[in-house]
């Protein structure tokens, strides 16, 4: 009872009123900001408007459900550098339901689903990472509910829906190729709006930077066409790749690590699909900046985008045919060759009919004989 | 992504099972073709026929010289966009690995910025083409659709690579995967139109190099 009552102080309380009453200055609050602002790609005015907007909100209820998935975007989320997991919960959310970074367990932790639900009806941030399996809905379950009936009746009364991870966001590997359960994104089970934000798993950055962007801003961010925010997901990896210029000079690693690879020159050759994937790995890098996979030395798997699992192998150049182009060549030289002796029989034998018809009448010498 | 998937899964395997038919089919209707015999006993200058085929592909390299003042730039125009088109098609990395994937050769290549010069020269001359095509009167009154439609194929994936590579007007994804549709359409045209040249100019020229000489036209 004394827990229910604290909970319930502390939700009418502004973020700006905690921060205060922890001790968190001004000074810091506003490079917290700013870096929010930067990473979202907004102009150093929003920085302001971030603080500002963060001050008056009050501390929001995230409601975080996990389908078919591996668990790989929670494992993300909490290497989050800045906001960080520890910014968001502590500061600005009230993490109130996730399996893995939840106290509660069994019944306890659908109770803790069922009342932020409850008493922020309407307010509290749904985020999913995983499929949801439409095939059999027994294939995934949690508590006895399957994924698709906890997701209907926790998104129903949402404010926003936040699509984590490609599994969420687009089906992902549960649903590739020849996708046994039948698992769908989650924007196909609801009509209200999803952010997605796609990878195997998310960076870290994109997942808080679009909550601080939510709570800030109390608005969706600018998507693009796959529903994902602009600021993460606005320019292909290729483009911003600091081996790009060797793409420009034609000097190509023809292996891993080789001589190639060590220089820095592009991986186009040995299956990098970052022409083609939208994301902030090459500006943003993982683990606070330090890398990402092409400059560790692996091509991109073009994990943030839809299907990339079917793509036609993560090691064959984007230029190159997805699966066996020449699979029907053996018989379609058969029956070319075919087709092309019968046409040559057909032209002879009409031929020698004209011929045999229009045979012109024996020479006077011929007769003679 | 969707497009470029069709594209390079079955819109290609699609075009080049058709390209692979219908070549074999045109080479080896014209290899069984009806042929006239010529029982004449030829001219007095008449020479082995492939030293004449031969001949006759080395004198249609360059225009006569009562020809040449009228023909030079056409036929310069024509040969900077069939070399250029030469160029862009098997010394462009990504598409020698398009070959190398399918047949398992592969071979040395240009800077990729190298190609997108040449593929800005060879669409102009492409254009250069048309408009001459179009402009002369002759030209225009013995032009048919073949000749027409034939110019599009050509012309449309040297478009499409260049707007893919500098991404103009849509994303690379869709760029690309038009592109690679533009290639499509190149691959089921060609055999049945007349960019079959590609495989049979060396022999029409052979042929005609072959019948010239045995009627005992002048070889110059």
């Amino acid at each position: 009872m004394a827990d229910s009552t604290r909970r319930k102080n502390r939700a009418k309380q502004t973020l700006g009123e905690m921060l205060t009453e922890r001790g968190v200055s001004r000074r810091s609050f506003l490079k917290f900001a700013s870096y929010t602002a930067s990473i979202l790609a907004l102009p150093p005015t929003a920085a302001t408007a971030i603080a500002e907007g963060l001050a008056k909100a009050r501390r929001q209820s995230v409601i975080w459900l996990s389908f078919q998935e591996c668990t790989g975007c929670t494992e993300s989320i909490t290497r989050a550098s800045s906001p960080s997991i520890e910014d968001l919960i502590f500061d600005f959310i009230s993490l109130d339901y996730h399996h893995t970074l939840q106290n509660a367990s069994g019944h306890a932790a659908e109770a803790a689903r069922e009342q932020a639900m409850e008493e922020n009806k309407g307010e509290y941030l749904v985020v999913v990472d995983g499929s949801i399996p439409l095939k059999n809905e027994a294939y995934s379950t949690i508590a006895g509910i399957s994924n698709r009936q906890m997701f209907e009746e926790t998104a129903e009364h949402a404010k926003a829906i936040i699509a984590v991870g490609s599994c969420a966001a687009f089906g992902g590997i549960p649903g590739a190729n020849p996708n046994p359960t039948g698992a769908v994104a989650v924007s196909g089970l609801t009509d209200k709006p999803v952010i997605n934000i796609s990878g195997c798993p998310p960076i870290p950055e994109a997942m808080t930077g679009t909550i601080a962007y939510l709570l800030s801003f109390a608005d969706i961010p600018e998507l693009d066409h796959l529903g994902r925010p602009r600021a993460f997901f606005g320019e292909a990896i290729h483009d911003r790749c600091y081996r790009r210029p060797f793409y420009e000079k034609g000097m190509f690693a023809k292996s891993f690590d080789d001589e190639g690879a060590r220089q820095g020159w592009c991986l186009y050759e040995v299956g990098c699909k970052g022409p083609v994937t939208y994301n902030a790995c090459a500006t943003l890098k993982w683990n606070g900046g330090v890398s990402f996979p092409i400059q560790s030395g692996h091509g991109c798997l073009g994990c943030s985008e839809p299907g990339f699992w079917d793509l036609g192998g993560f090691y064959k150049p984007l230029s190159t045919a997805k699966g066996d182009a020449l699979k029907y060549a053996a018989g379609a030289a058969v029956a070319g060759a075919a087709v092309g002796v019968a046409s040559a029989v057909a032209v002879r034998s009409k031929r020698n009919k004209v011929m045999s018809a229009a045979k012109a009448p024996a020479t006077p010498a011929e007769e003679a004989k | 992504m969707e497009l470029l998937e069709f594209a390079r899964g079955p819109a290609l395997t699609f075009a080049i099972t058709v390209f692979i038919a219908g070549t074999i089919f045109r080479i080896v209707s014209l290899l069984f073709m009806w042929r006239t015999k010529d029982s004449s006993e030829g001219s007095a200058r008449e020479q082995p026929a492939f030293v004449a085929a031969i001949k006759e592909i080395a004198r249609r390299m360059w225009p006569l010289p009562t020809y040449k003042q009228r023909s030079l730039f056409q036929l310069i125009n024509g040969y900077v966009f069939h070399i250029g088109l030469a160029i862009i098609v098997f010394l462009l990395l990504p598409h020698i690995l398009f070959f190398k994937d399918l047949i398992g050769l592969s071979w040395w290549h240009l800077p990729n910025n190298v190609v997108y010069a040449i593929s800005i020269v060879t669409l102009i001359s492409l254009i250069a083409a048309l408009v001459m095509r179009m402009a002369n009167p002759a030209q225009r009154i013995i032009s048919t659709f073949d000749d027409y439609f034939s110019w599009l194929v050509t012309f449309l994936p040297v478009l499409s690579g260049i707007v893919a590579t500098t991404h103009l007007g849509a994303r690379y994804e869709t760029l690309l995967g038009l592109h690679i549709l533009s290639v499509c359409l190149l691959l089921v045209y060609i055999p049945f139109g007349k960019i079959m040249h590609f495989f049979l100019v060396f022999v029409t020229r052979s042929q005609t190099g072959a019948h010239l000489n045995h009627r005992g036209a002048q070889q110059i």
